[in-house]
């Protein structure tokens, strides 16, 4: 079971992470949890000080970014 | 970025890693690196964040529009644990250059601010 954390506080940015890390979980058939992370303060405890931010099983893999499903794909392998 | 509720994805902050050294330069470093932080000319970032390899300090920095290092003395610890870390591209100042001496430093606020002023000038150049 894959978890993603998708860290960011909502903005459009934000929230076309959250469908691209879905698509490709979906596309990985893997199960997989999403979970938001909204609250500022949660978030600058990964040590992130941009949003958003992928995290995948606790690992910062991407920050500031939106990253394709392909290359969420790979971050996720 | 700050604790109140904005959207943190406008653009990658200015870092600031200072070696924050058991030494005279190496408070010097850090109390100008969190004056420089204060005063809002960069943001200062956890160097131990970097030598501990914590995957959110390490992206982020990435991530960053410029970074800068802060070293107390000549072993330049902060370079050579970027460039492990496999930074490559980034401002350098080390406090000797400014005649700032390891062990023979006091730690003044014109000394701080002689190293914060030089170091506003490298991050806005």
């Amino acid at each position: 079971m894959k978890k993603l954390q998708i860290l960011g506080t909502g903005c459009p940015k934000c929230k076309k992470l959250t469908e691209n890390a879905e698509a490709a979980a979906q596309a990985l058939g893997i199960e997989h949890t999403i979970e938001k992370v909204t609250d500022i303060n949660e978030i600058m405890k990964f040590g992130v000080m941009m949003t958003p931010a992928l995290v995948v099983d606790g690992q910062v893999k991407v920050v500031g970014k939106v990253p394709s499903p392909d290359e969420i794909k790979k971050m996720m392998a | 970025m700050s604790a109140q509720q904005s959207c943190g994805c406008s653009g990658g902050p200015k870092l600031i890693f200072a070696c924050s050294g058991a030494a005279d330069v190496g408070e010097i470093a850090d109390k100008a690196a969190r004056k420089l932080n204060r005063d809002g000319v960069g943001r200062m970032f956890c160097m131990a964040g970097i030598g501990g390899r914590i995957s959110g300090i390490l992206k982020t920095s990435e991530a960053a529009e410029s970074i800068l290092a802060i070293d107390g003395c000549p072993l330049n610890c902060v370079k050579a644990g970027l460039e492990q870390a496999g930074f490559n591209t980034f401002r350098h100042l080390q406090l000797a250059d400014l005649g700032l001496e390891k062990c023979k430093s006091p730690v003044t606020e014109e000394s701080v601010n002689k190293v914060a002023a030089r170091a506003a000038e490298m991050i806005g150049s």
